[in-house]
C-alpha cells in the first residue's frame, strides 16, 4: 500500500536508523537547528561548572537553579511571542516591577485579598499590552519606540506606585511566598506526574496516528511512539527522581513548565497559532490571505505584557519583597537574551516557546555556576553577552545556510 | 455563448487627478480563459485589484452569475467565489505547503487544527492540478519558483471559485516551469472555471488565452477571439498608435510588398 503523501518517487523512502541519521545531518546543514544548539550549549556549560565544582550539579543547585529560572522565564515566554512576529518588547522588566509594585500595594497597604491582587497585577500587564498592540496597529508606531517609552514610562509608574517608602516586604506568611519558595511535589506526586506526562504524550500521539491511518496518510511506526513516550516518562522520573534527592519539583517552576507546554500547544495547534507563524513570517501574505493581522499583534502584545506582570508577581514572592530595582537592571536583558539564545529568530516567523525554558537554563546555569566558582559580577555580565552574541550569530548563520539551501 | 459568470459594466476609478480607469466592461464565462493585457499604466492591476475587492470602484457595477454584487474587501470577493493569485504569490516562506494553502481559511476540529483533513485535501487539489510537489510538508522556502506558482494556484482553489485571477503568473519563471503553469491553466479551464490571465508575454498569452481583452489608458482597447489575431494587431491594440515604430516598419513592408 502506497500513502497519499509517499506516492512521489523523489521522496527519500528510507527509513533505517541509517538514513535517519543522514537526514539529521542534512538538515542541520541547511541550517534547520531547531533546540540543538541551546541543548548542546547547556550540556556543554554544566559539564565545565561540574568540572570547576561539583556541587554545581547537586540536586541542592538544581533546585534553586529551577526556581531562580521560574521568575524571568517566565517573561521569557511573552518574549518568544513577539519575537515570533518579529516585533520586540524592550518594557518587560519595567512592566514585571510595576506589576509586583501593583500587587505589593495593593496586598500590603490597601488591604485587597491575594487573588485580587494577582490579578489586578495581571490585568495591569493585560492593559498595557492592549495599549502597546493598538499603538502599533492604529499608528504603526515601531514596537522598538513604543516599548522604549514603555521601559521608560512604567519604570516611574513603578516609583510612584511604591511611594516614598521605596521598598515593599510581603507579609511573611502570605501564599505567595510559600508557592514560590517552599511549596514542592511530594515524591509520589513527582513519580505520578511522569507517568501522567508520558501517557498523555502516548495518547496524544496515537490519537494522530489513529486519524492519519484513516486519511491514507504515511505515519511513524507504534511501536516508536510507544518507545518515546516510555523514553518521556524515564525521563520525567529521572529529573524528579534527581531533584527529589533535595526538596524536589517546585510548584513554581512546574507552573512555568506547564505555561511554556500550554503555549506550544496553542502556537503550534490552533488557528490563533498558525496565524502568529504566517504573520511572522509574511505579514502581507497573511493579511491578503484574510488572516486579521492586527488581531494577532494586539493579543500578542497584550499576551507578553500579561506574562511580563506574571513574572513580576511570581519574582515578588521568590525575594518575598518589591522594591524600586524590581524588574531592573538585567531582567529585561535575560528575558529576552533567554529566548533568542534558546533559538528563536530575531527575524520573526521561526522558533518555539520551549526556548525561554532552554534560553533560560543557560542563563541561569551561567549565573549560578559563576557565583559557586566564586567570580565578581563584572565577569557574569561579560560572560552572558559573549553567550548572547554567540547565539544571535548562529541565528544570523542559520538564517544564511537556510538560503543558500533553499530553505530560509 | 451562455451568460458570463463574471460581468462588468461601465467600471471606472480615479486616484486623486488621474482617471485610472473610465467605462471599462469586461466579461469572463465558465471554463473560459480571457487574458487581460495593456502596457505599464493601462489599469490592469487597478482593474484587477477591483476584481478581488482590494479596491471599490467609483462607477460601474459588478455581476456574478447574473447577480448584481458590491465587493466590499477581499473576504467578500473571496466569498463570492473570486480568487486571486497575486504576481507576488503571497506565501509564508516559513510555513508548509498545507498551511499555506490553508491560511486564513484553516479546517478545525473542537478549535484545534485538524492537520489530517488539511493534509488530504492538499494532496487532492495538487493532484487536481497534476502539479510535482514531492511533500506537502516541506516549507514552501524549499521549493522552486514554479512550485511556488502551483502552490499559489492550488491555494486559490481551496474556496470552490467560480472565477480564478492570475496575476502575471509566469513573469518570474523558467522555460519548463512557464509550460508547466500554462498547462495548470489550461486545467482550471478544464474544471468550468473562469481563468482571467494578466500578462506581458504576448506568446504566453496567445498560447493559453481564448480571448484577449485590452485595456489602454484606462479603457477599453481592444478585444480579440484568439483565433483571429495577430501578434502585431496585439501590438498595435497595445500601444494604440498607429504612429510609433512597430506599426510603422509594419506599413512600409507592406507599402513594399504592394507598390
Amino acid at each position: 500500500m502506497t500513502f497519499t503523501d509517499r506516492t512521489d518517487e523523489r521522496l527519500v523512502q528510507d527509513s533505517s536508523p541509517r538514513a535517519l541519521l543522514q537526514n539529521l545531518v542534512h538538515r542541520l546543514r541547511s541550517g534547520d537547528l531547531g533546540m540543538i544548539p541551546v541543548v548542546t550549549g547547556l550540556l556543554v556549560i554544566w559539564g565545565v561548572f561540574y568540572a570547576m565544582n561539583p556541587r554545581f550539579l547537586s540536586s541542592r543547585n538544581l533546585v534553586e537553579l529551577s526556581l531562580d529560572s521560574a521568575t524571568i522565564g517566565m517573561i521569557s515566554v511573552g518574549i518568544v511571542l513577539v519575537l515570533l512576529l518579529g516585533e520586540i518588547d524592550l518594557s518587560v522588566g519595567s512592566v514585571s516591577g510595576l506589576s509586583g509594585a501593583t500587587l505589593a500595594v495593593l496586598l500590603v497597604y490597601q488591604g485587597w485579598p491575594l487573588l485580587g491582587s494577582i490579578l489586578a497585577a495581571l490585568c495591569a500587564g493585560l492593559l498595557i499590552g492592549l495599549f502597546y498592540g493598538l499603538m502599533h496597529t492604529r499608528f504603526g508606531v515601531p514596537s522598538f519606540v513604543i516599548t522604549l517609552a514603555g521601559l521608560l514610562a512604567f519604570l516611574g509608574a513603578q516609583l510612584q506606585v511604591l511611594g516614598r517608602n521605596g521598598t515593599v516586604n510581603l507579609p511573611g506568611s502570605s501564599k505567595l511566598i510559600d508557592f514560590a519558595n517552599f511549596t514542592f511535589l511530594p515524591d509520589w506526586a513527582s513519580y505520578l506526574l511522569a507517568v501522567a506526562v508520558g501517557l498523555a504524550y502516548l495518547a496524544t500521539r496515537v490519537l494522530t496516528l489513529r486519524r492519519r491511518a484513516a486519511a491514507n496518510l504515511s505515519a511513524p511506526s507504534l511501536r516508536s511512539v510507544v518507545v518515546r513516550a516510555v523514553l518521556l516518562t524515564a525521563a520525567v522520573a529521572g529529573v524528579a527522581w534527581y531533584l527529589n534527592i533535595d526538596r524536589g519539583i517546585g510548584a513554581m517552576p512546574l507552573l512555568w513548565v506547564g505555561v511554556i507546554i500550554t503555549m506550544d500547544f496553542l502556537l503550534r495547534r490552533t488557528t490563533w497559532g498558525r496565524h502568529v507563524y504566517a504573520v511572522g513570517g509574511n505579514e502581507e501574505a497573511a493579511r491578503r490571505a484574510g488572516v486579521a493581522v492586527d488581531r494577532i499583534y494586539v493579543s500578542v502584545f497584550a499576551l507578553c505584557s500579561m506574562f511580563a506582570a506574571l513574572g513580576g508577581v511570581l519574582a515578588a514572592g521568590r525575594l518575598q519583597a518589591v522594591s524600586q530595582t524590581s524588574g531592573g537592571t538585567d531582567t529585561n536583558l535575560m528575558a529576552i537574551a533567554a529566548a533568542v539564545i534558546g533559538g528563536t529568530s530575531l527575524f520573526g516567523g521561526r522558533g518555539s516557546v520551549y526556548s525561554a525554558l532552554f534560553g533560560m537554563l543557560v542563563l541561569q546555569s551561567i549565573t549560578s555556576g559563576l557565583n559557586l566558582v566564586g567570580v565578581d559580577a563584572y565577569v557574569r555580565y561579560m560572560v552572558t553577552g559573549a553567550v548572547l552574541l554567540l547565539a544571535v550569530t548562529i541565528d544570523s548563520l542559520s538564517r544564511r545556510a537556510r538560503k543558500s539551501s533553499g530553505s530560509g | 455563448m451562455s451568460s458570463p459568470v463574471l460581468s462588468l459594466r461601465g467600471i471606472g476609478k480615479r486616484f486623486g487627478a488621474v482617471q485610472a480607469l473610465s467605462d471599462v466592461d469586461f466579461d469572463v464565462h465558465r471554463g473560459e480563459v480571457v487574458a487581460l493585457v495593456g502596457d505599464n499604466g493601462a489599469g490592469k492591476s487597478t482593474l484587477v485589484k477591483i476584481i478581488s475587492g482590494v479596491y471599490g470602484a467609483d462607477t460601474g457595477t459588478i455581476e456574478i452569475d447574473g447577480r448584481r454584487v458590491s465587493l466590499t474587501g477581499p473576504k467578500s470577493a473571496q466569498a463570492l467565489g473570486i480568487a486571486t493569485v497575486f504576481q507576488d504569490l503571497a506565501l509564508a516562506d516559513n510555513l508548509d505547503v498545507v498551511a499555506n494553502l490553508f491560511l486564513g481559511q484553516e479546517i478545525t476540529a473542537r478549535g484545534v487544527l485538524a492537520e489530517e483533513r488539511m493534509e488530504s485535501r492538499s494532496w487532492e487539489l495538487l493532484r487536481q492540478l497534476s502539479a510535482k510537489i514531492p511533500s506537502v510538508r516541506v516549507p514552501i522556502a524549499a521549493l522552486s519558483g514554479g512550485q511556488r506558482q502551483t502552490v499559489a494556484i492550488a491555494r486559490s482553489l481551496v474556496g470552490d471559485p467560480k472565477v480564478v485571477l492570475l496575476d502575471e503568473p509566469t513573469a518570474a519563471l523558467g522555460v519548463a516551469q512557464t509550460a508547466e503553469v500554462l498547462n495548470l491553466i489550461d486545467r482550471l479551464r478544464q474544471s468550468g472555471l473562469g481563468v482571467v490571465v494578466i500578462s506581458h508575454n504576448m506568446a504566453d498569452v496567445q498560447a493559453v488565452a481564448d480571448r484577449i481583452h485590452v485595456l489602454r489608458l484606462g479603457r477599453n482597447a481592444a478585444e480579440f477571439h484568439i483565433d483571429d489575431v495577430t501578434t502585431d494587431q496585439l501590438v498595435a491594440a497595445i500601444t494604440g498608435a498607429s504612429d510609433d515604430v512597430v506599426a510603422e516598419r509594419r506599413a512600409r513592408e507592406t507599402r513594399k510588398e504592394t507598390p
